[in-house]
């Protein structure tokens, strides 16, 4: 299975045991990462907030390299699956700005690219089945409560994403894992990453209740897909109401057995080893 | 040029905010609405009301962190986020200087280094965002443990055509 593949700029910073962890797990899974030809970054939120052409154009410029390569294109940054999926919503809708915006590119841009998210690709085009049998050590003991934050859903028609108020995916593909994934009305609330170096005070409070949300339901950790959302939390929680969290493709490849997980939590910032070590799984 | 209202439904281009009828649905789920000076449907009433200077200035329209889960709630499908973003630009091109200043610095602290190596670098980030608002001591810790794990790391690899991003930047830049 080969995949167009966008990184973005969190994978290779902030995230970047994402990155990493997104590339060990497709290796295994049989899966071939061509990244994109010098791509550049999607603008974020910065650029939506501040100029709604620069917004458009900036995906644009990658979306265009990817029609050129010709595979689906994985994106496994929420923040950037969001305004790959606007700009290209938006260029649908309005051939005025489609005009303007391809003039301002280097190459063709058609709206032809498909773009999707690791966890649908893995969780659709892998499948479960294959998934849980590559599993060499079940996460018995791990209780996550998956958390899947705003990018990946919002809005319905543009993320396409599996359910909107009750994504499943993430869920689905932790129990395949032999993880005891806990339900809990939070998988989808905001967690503010998007203000957290300019309104610090704000979001430390969002991410204590998620802390203390997911505590609640029974979980010993949180899983997400998002380097935002990781960062954020991972770095915002107070001491008293935080649990690990992890990136659900580092789980993927603890339960298979792969080479990476150890090196990968000691970039956290709040440590998972003495829950990993106490379940054995390390 | 029309009424304010009118110059907003154009800019959203999509459904007219004469649609929303206050349900407050998008109040009542918006992660922010605490700390926000109006909330979102106050905002919708306040741009049908034509109360534009008090809105550019307001801190709500920078304190919303898009997270969509008002439009996606929202019975008549209105864009709330859309009509923040375009509230945003309206408040930057009048040169209005908000209370929530930090938001728009990092904004430029952001684009900045887009606009310089195609690619967000978050060292650099960072002490931009640090020399606007002067916020040298914040986060120094957090930052500090970040480096030493080489999660922020100076020479990341840049977009190699720069010129294809600094076309897209005058390109789309207000005149």
């Amino acid at each position: 299975m080969d995949y167009s593949y966008y990184p973005g700029c969190s994978l290779h910073s902030t995230g970047k045991e994402y990155g990493q962890s997104v590339e060990v797990v497709s290796r295994a899974l049989g899966i071939k990462l061509h990244e994109l030809d010098d791509w550049s970054c999607c603008g974020a939120t910065s650029a939506h907030s501040t100029n709604f052409e620069l917004s458009v154009a900036l995906p644009a410029r990658n979306l265009a390299i990817a029609e050129k390569q010709g595979f689906d294109l994985m994106i496994p940054c929420a923040a950037c699956y969001n305004r790959f999926k606007s700009s290209q919503h938006n260029l649908a809708q309005d051939s005025g700005l489609k005009k303007s915006i391809a003039s301002s590119l280097d190459d063709d841009y058609n709206g032809t690219a498909v773009i999707r998210s690791p966890i649908d690709i893995f969780h659709q085009d892998v499948g479960l089945e294959f998934l849980e049998e590559r599993v060499v050590k079940k996460l018995e003991g791990l209780k996550p409560v998956s958390y899947y934050g705003c990018l990946w859903l919002r809005p319905t028609e543009i993320c396409g994403f599996d359910d909107t108020e009750n994504p499943y995916m993430l869920d689905e593909m932790l129990t395949s894992l032999g993880a005891e994934s806990r339900n809990w009305s939070f998988k989808t609330d905001c967690c503010g990453g998007s203000l957290t170096i300019s309104k610090t005070e704000l979001v430390e409070n969002m991410v204590d209740r998620l802390m203390r949300m997911a505590r609640e339901a029974g979980a010993n950790c949180l899983v997400t897909a998002c380097p935002l959302c990781m960062a954020n939390l991972d770095m915002r929680a107070h001491a008293d109401v935080e649990l690990p969290v992890f990136y659900f493709t580092e789980l993927i490849a603890l339960a298979m057995g792969l080479e990476g997980p150890e090196n990968w939590f000691g970039l956290h910032n709040i440590d998972p080893l003495p829950l990993i070590k106490s379940l054995k799984l390390l | 040029m029309g009424s304010f209202l009118e110059d907003v439904n154009r800019q959203i281009n999509g459904i007219d905010l004469q649609n929303c009828y206050h349900c407050q649905k998008c109040s009542s789920g918006c992660p922010m609405a605490a700390a926000m000076d109006f909330k979102p449907n106050e905002i919708i009433r306040m741009v049908q009301m034509g109360q534009r200077d008090q809105l550019l200035r307001s801190s709500a329209i920078w304190l919303c962190a898009s997270c969509e889960t008002c439009v996606t709630r929202c019975p008549n499908a209105v864009d709330i986020p859309r009509m923040i973003d375009v509230l945003r630009e309206m408040s930057l091109d009048a040169g209005v200087v908000p209370h929530d200043r930090e938001v728009i610095q990092f904004h430029e602290a952001f684009l900045s280094t887009v606009k310089l190596g195609g690619r967000v670098n978050e060292p650099l980030m960072i002490v931009s965002y640090k020399l606007k608002t002067g916020t040298y001591f914040k986060d120094v810790i957090v930052g500090i443990k970040m480096f030493l794990k080489g999660k922020l790391s100076l020479f990341a690899p840049r977009t190699k055509n720069r010129k294809s991003i600094r076309k897209i930047f005058s390109s789309t830049a207000k005149s």
